[in-house]
């Protein structure tokens, strides 16, 4: 009986076992952790753009310099009030239709009602002239184009929108056209030979979100993907002996931060801040968690921000006793259980934090080891991030713990002032506002003169140094597994695409 | 046994499970609205965050989307819009991606009732085999084998096992891919994920039934009146422990359809299971309802499909007695 069992066993394997498939050498499979779920570019725009299927009238290389996209030039008013993008002429969506002016102003309006990068500039209105895009500002806003090299500011086409104004299809102008839309899971490509630039080599690819860790490790390693994004610390240490793969990992501007309601009377000192910065041990946190020592934040802008990030600065440091001298300053002391006490209550605070990065939770747990070792209790709440803008406008919140993405846009001042600008911000600052901090972040967006600017941001970045109102912790890591059989792929340190077009099989 | 004849009984089961269906659907639909209003936090964040991610989802959006949707309008006025939508087959359109929920839960259903097929088939191909064996010669070294096997592999969550299978079999022999869900080798090992840990209880329930069929006095009579031992087994043992496994690959379908959250996720496939713990996370309540709805009425067909089964192996609850 058994070996009827066993037969039949293999009679069903070689039944539904496909000869083991030899992939096309003009096709790639791309696994990444994000799952894209709708056609709606202020949703999924980030994987249409990754995937090169829609693009931006403002393109960014991957030191983030600005260059021409669908926009071939643009150029500001006098008064610094009205933006003019002069579209790229010959550009066809992948429907056969034209780009014009009409159909740009017309995505860029969408964009600009939705959640997304360009409710951040003082946009008045978008218009058409002279086959031209026309933006229109309430002030001067001098990071307008790189706003416009957002994945919600994609264009997508007028065709694309049913007859609600939803989108319901995938239609962009980029080298790569979709030929299977299977959310959340999956979207194939194929090149897209009508394209205006530089032609794919590539015939097709295939984008798999593949949720966890260990999966897309696996995928990588057996070859099911060839481009393989956003590995765990032992998946890519595992990666990294493996032959047919290569291993890289790009500094990111990306941070992970804790923020501080600085109107909590616990935190509303700044040397209360500083204290809980200095019992925080980063290079601990960034060997043994991330698993990156290089990367342990000494302060808040990582170097690949080399506008923001300052050299010069001294690094935010660990001093256990510091900590403590600077707590008892402030008339905490020492109750029966190590816990501080002033006036009768204890020295606890709530964080919150959330598990989309895996890491997150971990960093939190060895925050909470780390500040009992000062006196301070942390409790730990892990739940769904918009707990943390919840608790930020209804005062609720203690203490947060997230990744902040400062390379949304090619510049980060739209970011930078949402977060500390008047008012601080849901991912920001919260409870504590600086007059110089704000007047110089307006004057940064206002200003295209590199000078002015440096100078501006040195003011910013100096005060967030000293006054805490986030504590950073450790700069990201991209990490991604490269078949070693591909040539060309680039990693973008801004996330902005997988660099698909250029990417070639050598043999 | 009741006294109605065949044909009004088969009706009267068709009947009943008809309103039976109705009625999980408003319970299903009433139930779940409630438990989703009843789940701490914000909705309007929730669904703010499912939608646009974290680097974009702040508390304007989250009022953009309160509005949008109209969240603020009391839960009764919610509710009935649902339930007047319903009367008229409208599922309503997905909180989070836009997409009409019917079409939403049509492609997931699919691709779960796909894996679990795959599952139960697996599982009866290994399940039933070894559990006639085993029950043909209870406390035989091939039955404290398979008991053995049965505890080690239920053990094993599925995450685990699932990991273990792409190791061996995907990473190393090669045979299969490891994830996703592009032709039919891909089903291969979320199936055998799955179906062995479904083999590890179901052949269990195979060997006992074998066993009290082996040992019930019709089956003693058989072999009295002259039946070689193996055609008893055949003829009389097959069909008469076939009863109880029928009606647990039932009960095993349903656990199927909604337990498979952490293979779905393990392998990257797209299933209904997943799409309801995402729906729930993000507060997609249209999502929720329809996804409860879907899987409550498939409870009932099922339950149907289980009792046509059994009315087909069983004689005796067809004819009158």
């Amino acid at each position: 009986m058994s070996r009827l069992l066993c037969a039949a066993l293999c009679a069903f394997a070689l039944l539904i076992s496909a000869p083991s498939q030899a992939r096309d050498k003009t096709e790639v499979v791309i696994a990444a952790p994000w799952e894209v779920t709708s056609f709606d570019p202020a949703v999924s725009g980030f994987a249409f753009q990754r995937l090169q299927i829609m693009e931006t009238l403002v393109d960014a290389n991957a030191e983030g310099q600005l260059r021409p996209g669908l926009a071939t030039h643009w150029a500001a008013s006098d008064d610094g009030l009205e933006w003019t993008f002069s579209l790229r002429e010959g550009v066809r969506f992948h429907d056969g239709t034209p780009l014009d002016a009409e159909a740009a102003a017309a995505a860029l309006k969408r964009a600009a009602a939705q959640p997304g990068v360009l409710t951040k500039a003082p946009v008045a209105g978008i218009k058409v002239r002279d086959g031209a895009v026309v933006v229109m500002l309430e002030r001067p806003f001098a990071a307008l184009p790189a706003l416009l090299a957002h994945s919600t500011t994609v264009i997508l086409a007028p065709a694309a929108l049913n007859a609600d104004g939803d989108p319901a299809a995938g239609i962009g102008t980029g080298p790569f056209k979709i030929d299977a839309f299977s959310p959340p899971q999956s979207v194939t490509l194929v090149r897209n030979d009508d394209y205006w630039g530089q032609k794919a080599s590539l015939g097709q690819a295939t984008y798999l979100a593949a949720g966890r860790a260990e999966t897309r490790a696996l995928l990588a390693e057996s070859g099911d993907a060839d481009l393989v994004f956003t590995l765990d610390p032992s998946g890519f240490a595992r990666l990294g002996s493996v032959d047919a793969v290569k291993t890289v990992s790009v500094p990111i501007p990306r941070v992970v931060t804790l923020k501080l309601n600085a109107g909590h009377p616990y935190l509303s000192d700044p040397r209360a801040r500083q204290a809980l910065s200095l019992a925080v041990d980063r290079a601990g946190i960034a060997t043994g968690i991330t698993r990156f020592p290089e990367a342990a934040a000494g302060q808040l802008f990582p170097p690949a921000l080399d506008q923001w990030h300052d050299k010069s600065l001294e690094p935010l440091g660990h001093d256990v006793r510091k900590s403590k001298a600077l707590l008892a300053e402030l008339g905490w002391e020492p109750g029966d259980d190590g816990i501080l006490t002033r006036d009768g209550e204890r020295f606890s605070l709530l964080l919150r934090t959330f598990p989309d990065r895996p890491e997150l939770p971990l960093i939190a747990a060895a925050l909470q080891d780390q500040w009992r070792a000062v006196g301070v209790e942390l409790e730990v709440s892990v739940s769904n991030y918009s707990e943390i803008p919840a608790g930020h406008k209804d005062g609720s919140l203690h203490v947060a713990l997230y990744a902040r993405n400062y390379g949304l846009t090619p510049d980060p001042i739209g970011t930078t002032l949402a977060d500390f600008g008047e008012g601080g911000g849901d991912w920001g600052a919260m409870g504590w506002e600086n007059a110089t901090v704000a007047e110089a972040l307006a004057a940064i967006a206002a200003s295209d003169d590199s000078a002015e600017r440096k100078l501006h941001i040195g003011t910013v970045v100096k005060a967030l140094q000293q006054e805490l109102p986030v504590i950073p912790i450790v700069w990201y890591q991209h990490t991604a597994a490269i078949a070693s059989g591909l040539d060309g792929v680039v990693i973008d340190p801004l996330e902005r695409s997988y660099g698909l077009s250029a990417v070639k099989w050598i043999e | 046994m009741d006294r109605i004849a065949p044909r009004t009984g088969l009706a009267a089961a068709l009947a009943a499970r008809g309103l039976q269906a109705v009625l999980v659907a408003l319970i299903v639909g009433v139930v779940s609205f409630a438990m989703m209003q009843a789940l701490p936090g914000d909705a309007a964040y929730r669904i703010a965050a499912g939608r646009y991610g974290y680097d974009m989802m702040d508390a304007a959006s989250a009022e953009a989307v309160r509005i949008e949707l109209g969240l603020d309008r009391p839960w009764v006025v919610q509710l009935l819009s649902w339930l007047g939508a319903l009367a008229q087959f409208d599922l309503g359109r997905s909180l989070v991606t836009g997409m009409p929920v019917v079409e939403e839960v049509a492609h997931q259903l699919g691709y779960s009732l796909i894996l679990a097929a795959g599952a139960v088939f697996t599982s009866v191909l290994i399940a039933v085999p070894a559990g006639i064996a085993a029950g043909l010669h209870p406390g035989g070294a091939f039955d404290r084998l398979t008991l053995g096997l049965s505890i080690l592999v239920r053990a094993i969550p599925a995450f685990a096992l699932g990991v273990v299978l792409i190791l061996l079999l995907a990473v190393h022999a090669k045979l299969f891919p490891v994830a996703g869900f592009r032709g039919p080798e891909h089903l291969v090992l979320p199936s055998l994920t799955l179906g062995l840990g479904l083999a590890a209880v179901s052949n269990r329930v195979v060997r006992d039934a074998v066993v009290d069929a082996m040992a019930a006095d019709w089956r003693l009579f058989a072999r009295t009146k002259g039946l070689p031992a193996h055609r008893t087994v055949i003829h009389h043992v097959l069909r008469n422990a076939a009863l109880p496994v029928v009606a647990y690959v039932g009960v095993q379908l349903a656990y199927l359809v909604e337990g498979v959250v952490i293979v779905e996720a393990v392998f990257a496939w797209p299933g209904i299971g997943h799409a309801l713990v995402h729906a729930i996370f993000s507060r997609d309540i249209a999502m929720v309802q329809g996804t409860a709805l879907t899987l409550g009425l498939l409870y009932v067909v099922l339950n149907l499909l289980i009792d046509l089964a059994c009315r087909g192996i069983d004689p005796r609850s067809r004819s009158s007695a």
